[in-house]
């Protein structure tokens, strides 16, 4: 299929940026969408241009690096998937595809769809761990039993993988869905307990700290978020907040 | 200089504990003083990082992503083995220990593997600690699932995102040292080169990815934990960013290479679709677990199938040829990786593959739908079930062990392969070769370490399911913060290392002349251009199976390659900027240089283990021959161009294991 790209270029932070127009051609439908990236980008390089900055690098949906609003969607219009995952059957032939970086205050642009999510990080950094050191002598792995029901909702709010999806979806670019997996996972363990009520303050701080904004159960988040990871822990967050509150 | 492994004296299985009593240490008040890098942030770098960061030591960790959770032992799928015996069914440290031995083809060192089961207990219980969500039972405990090669169960597993969880827990331990302070975390960074000081690794040289400069980074010790280098073959399971670069620049900088041509090809990934293809995607181990392989038994059913005539579902059972469980009755659909491999490319080869490519086998879920139904009728008394409720009850069973990777072959092949068979072929997919280190993980580099897949230690010839995420947390949870503390025990009066040294200048100046170059050539082709042909030429004459007149060949059309590679590369854009193609130029000229040792390394093992197969050794059934002459580790040292370099050889000893031809019949 033949293709027009409006793609948002910005050489570094401090430039205003612009949209700027590609054509590819011959684009296979089995292509992956950053494969059909790739096309245009040693297309720009045969031709002596820059080629599109974009982040990338599993390519099979699970390291979170990848980012890009496709036609006004985090991650493009499938569901639960990852730019990467995205494949070209979900266009037709003549289609123009809008792709813009993901954006929100928080997230400022490096370089074309290139942006710093290292907010994500110093959140973690606040609070997103359990205090225990490496030994080799932590008691035995079964020692403590977790009923499976709470095993496995902690491993769905822990499969996050950190895109960033919730917070460029968000009317308020809010990181809600993003603390609130981290601290579901961990409020939902015996281990996580004894530093519970630290840990949720701290995080919910660093967010606000990052300028994030405020949930309004508006849901775009939980529609958008690659890993289905649900509002119910953005509940839960609030929950635990309360209680470290009183 | 002659190889020391420097494997401590005694018994086996007091090895590690004896060694441990009797090293130097160092007193938390001179940790402080003692500045360590580690170079990448995977479940080596990262539990290493953290873990050193908690000694005291001061860290710096250093990632080419965004942020140290991007790391590639994200996408381990599968599990993560470990000796606990919680199953009951026999295991041990010694088994497990055994079993990894056997199944690298008795290519790896033994007190190396024996300490890796040894501490392997240890991993899950740290993690668990940690706060990772293994997968439970009903009454609340662990879980298990079994693996390719073994007769037990011993892998824990969090879903098929194995690898993501237990990432995030080194991550979660290292965010707590970088929210001490005592680990400085450098992202968008990449290692271009190593410092070495008095014959000692002092330092890096690193660009920031983000703004092009040029940085210097001194330490007392210097960790190489980079990964693997499986994108030497362009097509590979890695992440497009993973590379050799950290590993070849120590290399060259006097570490020993060793075993280059040991290369694992997983026998489950979903097969290539076309030429624009970026990269390729695996389906975990964990589902021959629940899957049956098969091809066709009639050529005519092939044809009419790959014309869209006929569906696999539409053969019976007698027209199905499930070819491990009739060539491998023992260990059926779970035999190791590399047996796998080599039968699906054998059954391909011989014209039965299922898709346009002819490069396609099934594996079927039907069977698992059918057994876990019936059991879940029984647990819910439902009686009489029909054949359709429960297959339904079957394959929520299934969805609730592999539902993602159910959903991700889906989004890629468009196929639900809850209805029909996924079609699935080998891959490149994990690199048993590395630097070579001794027992202490340190390099022919005094004060250079390499952990996890960047060394060459523990796989031998063919790496065992589940082993890789337990080497990488071994290494760096509860090796080399052991190691480590002997070797800088010399450093405790050193003081800071300074920057601004000759070996510094000279080291940067190297950097810098290659990336100008770069920028500054007129060239005609782009980086993938060279990329894609090198690719080309190892899948080709080093992939599943080698023969001298092959490798020969790949021997003088790489070197010819690079040779165009140094003359016509084109790179855009300028050195002072975020430039993914320079980044990537510099890791493909190290890719050139490492293929062409790779394809040598092949070239002179005149033998077949594990993943090197080489046609000339196989036996009557066509299974991998080894020869008792090659029963030794390849160790190359740097002397210019690959085909000067120097084999080195490290004499492998049995004392502990029987060794026999390996049998999976």
């Amino acid at each position: 299929m033949n293709l027009t790209l409006k793609i948002w270029r910005q050489s570094d932070a401090n430039d205003k940026g612009k949209m700027v127009d590609y054509k590819v051609t011959e684009i296979s439908e089995h292509m992956s969408f950053l494969e059909m990236m790739d096309v245009l980008n040693e297309q720009l390089v045969n031709a002596g241009e820059e080629p599109v900055a974009f982040d990338h690098d599993c390519r099979e949906g699970i390291c979170g690096m990848c980012s890009m609003f496709i036609n006004g969607e985090a991650h493009g219009p499938d569901r639960g998937v990852t730019t990467c995952q995205l494949h070209m059957r979900m266009f037709k032939d003549g289609d123009t595809i809008t792709i813009e970086p993901f954006r929100a205050a928080s997230f400022p642009v490096i370089k074309d769809l290139v942006v710093d999510r290292s907010a994500f990080d110093r959140i973690q950094h606040s609070g997103g761990y359990i205090s225990v050191n490496t030994s080799g002598n932590t008691q035995d792995a079964n020692s403590i039993p977790i009923a499976k029901h709470a095993a496995d909702e902690a491993m769905d709010a822990a499969t996050c993988i950190g895109c960033g999806a919730c917070v460029a979806t968000c009317k308020n670019s809010s990181a809600m869905l993003f603390v609130g997996a981290k601290v579901s996972q961990y409020a939902l363990l015996p281990q996580g307990q004894v530093e519970a009520a630290d840990r949720v303050k701290n995080m919910v701080a660093q967010m606000d700290l990052e300028g994030f904004g405020n949930c309004t159960n508006t849901g775009a988040c939980e529609v958008e978020c690659p890993k289905g990871i649900s509002l119910d822990n953005i509940a839960r967050m609030n929950r635990e907040l309360m209680k470290a509150s009183i | 200089m002659a190889l020391d492994s420097k494997v401590p004296q005694g018994p086996l299985k007091d090895k590690w504990t004896d060694y441990k009593n009797h090293i130097n240490l160092v007193n938390p008040a001179n940790k402080r003083h003692i500045d360590v890098i580690v170079v990448g942030t995977g479940l080596a770098g990262g539990s290493a990082s953290a873990t050193l960061a908690e000694l005291g030591y001061n860290v710096k960790s250093f990632a080419y992503q965004d942020s140290p959770r991007r790391a590639h032992s994200i996408a381990a799928q599968g599990g993560i083995n470990a000796a606990k015996n919680y199953q009951g069914d026999g295991d041990s440290t010694y088994r497990l220990f055994y079993d990894t031995v056997k199944g690298g083809d008795y290519r790896s060192r033994e007190a190396n593997v024996y300490r890796l089961a040894e501490v392997s207990a240890n991993i899950i219980d740290q993690c668990v600690a940690q706060g990772v969500p293994f997968a439970r039972d009903y009454g609340g405990l662990l879980d298990n699932r079994s693996f390719g090669g073994v007769l037990v169960s011993r892998t824990f597993y969090a879903k098929g995102q194995t690898g993501q969880q237990l990432l995030l827990g080194a991550y979660s331990a290292m965010n707590r040292q970088i929210a001490r302070g005592k680990i400085e975390m450098f992202n968008r960074h990449e290692m271009l080169d190593v410092v070495v000081v008095d014959g000692k690794a002092r330092g890096i040289i690193a660009r920031n990815l983000v703004t092009g400069e040029i940085e210097r980074h001194s330490a007392h010790a210097v960790v190489i934990a980079s990964g693997g280098y499986g994108n030497v073959y362009f097509l590979s399971t890695n992440a497009m960013g993973s590379n050799v670069t950290a590993g070849w620049k120590v290399h060259k900088k006097g570490a020993y290479f060793a075993n280059p041509c040991y290369t694992q090809i997983h026998p489950t990934c979903i097969p290539r679709s076309g030429d624009y293809q970026s990269k390729l995607t695996l389906m975990s181990e964990s589902l021959r677990n629940d899957g049956r392989i098969w091809v066709p038994k009639n050529l005519e059913d092939v044809t009419a199938i790959r014309e869209g005539k006929l569906k696999p579902t539409q053969l019976t059972e007698d027209q199905r040829d499930y070819y491990l469980e009739r060539r491998y009755p023992a260990f059926g659909n779970l035999v190791p990786r590399d047996v796998a491999s080599r039968a699906a490319k054998e059954r391909c080869d011989a014209g039965y593959g299922v898709n346009a490519t002819g490069e396609a086998v099934y594996l079927d879920f039907a069977a698992s739908f059918e057994r876990y139904g019936s059991e879940q009728a029984k647990i819910q008394n439902i009686s009489n079930p029909s054949a359709a409720k429960i297959k339904e009850l079957g394959q929520e069973i299934v969805r609730a062990k592999y539902g993602n990777l159910f959903q991700m072959y889906e989004k890629i092949v468009d196929e639900n392969p809850y209805e029909t068979p996924m079609m699935i072929y080998p891959a490149v997919h994990y690199t048993m070769g590395g630097v070579w280190v001794d027992y202490n993980l340190m390099t022919t580099i005094p004060g250079c370490y390499a952990i996890g897949e960047a060394n060459f230690s523990d796989h031998g010839a063919n790496r065992l399911g589940a082993s890789a995420l337990m080497q990488g947390l071994a290494d760096g949870y509860f090796v080399l913060p052991y190691t480590i503390g002997d070797y800088l025990s010399d450093d405790i009066r050193t003081g800071k290392i300074a920057t601004d040294t000759p070996e510094f200048d000279a080291a940067e100046k190297e950097v810098t002349e290659r990336i100008e170059f770069f920028v500054n050539n007129k060239g005609t082709h782009s980086v993938d251009y060279y990329h894609k042909k090198l690719g080309k030429i190892m899948w080709d004459k080093c992939g599943m199976s080698r023969n001298k007149a092959g490798l020969e060949e790949a021997v003088e059309e790489i070197s010819a390659l690079r040779k165009d590679f140094w003359k016509n590369v084109i790179v855009p854009g300028t050195a002072t900027e975020y430039n993914e193609q320079l980044a990537k130029a510099g890791r493909v000229a190290d890719f050139l240089e490492l293929g062409e040792l790779f394809a040598k390394d092949a070239l002179v093992r005149e033998e077949s283990a594990g993943g090197h197969f080489r046609e000339e050794h196989q036996t009557e059934d066509g299974e991998a021959k080894r020869m008792k002459e090659f029963q030794f580790v390849s160790a190359w040292e740097y002397k210019g161009e690959p085909k000067d370099a120097v084999l080195h050889k490290e004499a492998l000893v049995y004392e502990n294991i029987e060794v026999k031809e390996r049998s999976y019949k």
